[in-house]
């Protein structure tokens, strides 16, 4: 057999428009993840012992069962319920909801790094908890949070392969698909595996870059 | 969904962790060879161990799953799909427990390794009675971690036609048309074998803790 990536990298603007979906997708999912996954962490400190309990049960089960699985549920048992979605808004709620599970965990290590006495100190100024929050518990946390936050979007992007599988037209449904038409196949997963490891990487050396920013600022102005 | 269709997706759970344990050995078995490479210094085993470790970290595990099932039988092995899939688990989880063991075996006290060197042990005896110990010991929490990452991930070995938990969800899902009791229930035996991983876990912590004390 020969190996031909030529027939695969004919077919670029497909290839392009899944990877816009990928794209997207991962960014919307990430986004809608971290805002929700603030609003629980929040919610869990603040809201009291049931609210604690409750959305911890939740971010325990979705920690704890595949993504693949909970992506079924959503996709073949949602139409039983009323809820009948189409792939791509299946595969965005099953990715954010997914991601806030995680980063609401990240932002709880976030909350529980702020030294107790600085938010006292705050309500003993006479800030309301709304401004301790944006501007004590936020501020503080960004640097303890950043690194575990864009270790996170990485897997999601890597998770969201695996909406190929409910048929979003995402990067590794498009090219598996060519493949199959070319006969090439596994010069399309060849492919395919390179444009994630290269996103990967880069994304990787962004986080990093993010990060040194973020402690130069921090000890400037400390 | 009746006892039979839950018995079902227990005996397909043993499945699961057969695939998942025996990926788990075989990758921990990679993972030391690769922490080994990293260790000697020089670059003609460290760059490659580096570019393995990047390339099953950069690469979602569906698509290496898809290039090793693909890939195999084109240079020449034929081998049932399960062992693909083996290979496949056991390759991408060997490159992040490596990355996991990275952090332990930088914090190996110099002088441990140094005493080893002065009672003239070799390189390999320092690795395998000082080194790997003393970073698998400071890396056990990321290995439990990882054991519950490798359960979940063996769900989707279902693509390539193994039947497993999920697998067996789905087949029982389309034949029975009760997608969510069936596949509720396969989420509800993978968050029992996750927690019961993560008790027996923080349990193995605690004695291993008290073995170094």
């Amino acid at each position: 057999m020969m190996f031909d990536p030529q027939v695969i990298i004919e077919k670029l603007p497909e290839i392009a428009s899944g990877l816009f979906v990928t794209l997207w997708l991962w960014i919307a999912g990430v986004l809608g993840g971290v805002v929700a996954g603030f609003v629980v962490a929040t919610a869990r400190r603040f809201g009291g012992t049931l609210v604690n309990a409750v959305l911890g049960a939740v971010v325990e089960v979705l920690r704890g069962t595949p993504f693949l699985i909970q992506i079924f549920l959503l996709y073949y048992g949602g139409p039983f319920v009323g809820l009948m979605l189409d792939p791509i808004p299946c595969g965005l709620i099953g990715l954010t909801v997914y991601s806030a599970a995680y980063y609401s965990e990240v932002f709880r290590a976030g909350y529980a790094s702020v030294p107790i006495g600085h938010v006292e100190a705050a309500a003993c100024l006479g800030m309301t908890r709304f401004q301790t929050i944006s501007r004590i518990q936020v501020p503080e946390m960004a640097l303890i949070v950043l690194p575990p936050a864009i270790n996170l979007a990485v897997i999601l992007l890597k998770e969201s392969a695996v909406l190929s599988i409910i048929t979003v037209p995402e990067l590794t449904a498009t090219v598996s698909a060519i493949g199959s038409q070319q006969y090439a196949f596994l010069e399309a997963i060849f492919i395919l595996a390179i444009v994630y490891w290269i996103i990967v990487e880069l994304t990787d050396r962004l986080g990093r870059m993010a990060e040194n920013r973020l402690s130069r600022l921090r000890f400037s102005k400390a | 969904m009746t006892p039979k269709l839950f018995t079902l997706l227990l005996e397909a759970a043993l499945s699961t962790l057969g695939i998942s344990l025996i990926s788990i050995a075989i990758g921990f078995a990679i993972a030391m060879l690769l922490s080994a490479a990293l260790l000697t210094g020089k670059s003609i085993y460290v760059l490659p161990a580096r570019l393995f470790i990047s390339f099953f970290r950069g690469v979602p595990l569906l698509v290496q799953l898809l290039l090793i099932y693909t890939l195999l039988p084109v240079i020449g092995i034929n081998v049932p799909g399960i062992v693909a899939a083996i290979v496949g688990l056991s390759l991408c989880t060997a490159a992040y427990q490596a990355e996991n063991l990275r952090g332990g075996f930088a914090s190996v006290p110099r002088g441990l390794i140094e005493a080893a060197d002065v009672a003239g042990f070799t390189g390999a005896q320092t690795f395998i009675r000082i080194r790997a110990p003393i970073a698998l010991r400071l890396t056990f929490p990321a290995l439990v971690n990882e054991a519950i990452m490798i359960l979940k991930s063996s769900s989707l070995v279902s693509v390539v036609g193994i039947i497993e938990i999920t697998k067996m969800a789905q087949d029982l899902a389309s034949s029975t048309y009760e997608p969510i009791p069936i596949f509720a229930s396969a989420a509800l035996i993978y968050f029992v074998i996750n927690s019961a991983i993560a008790l027996l876990g923080r349990y193995a912590e605690r004695s291993l803790k008290g073995a170094t004390a």
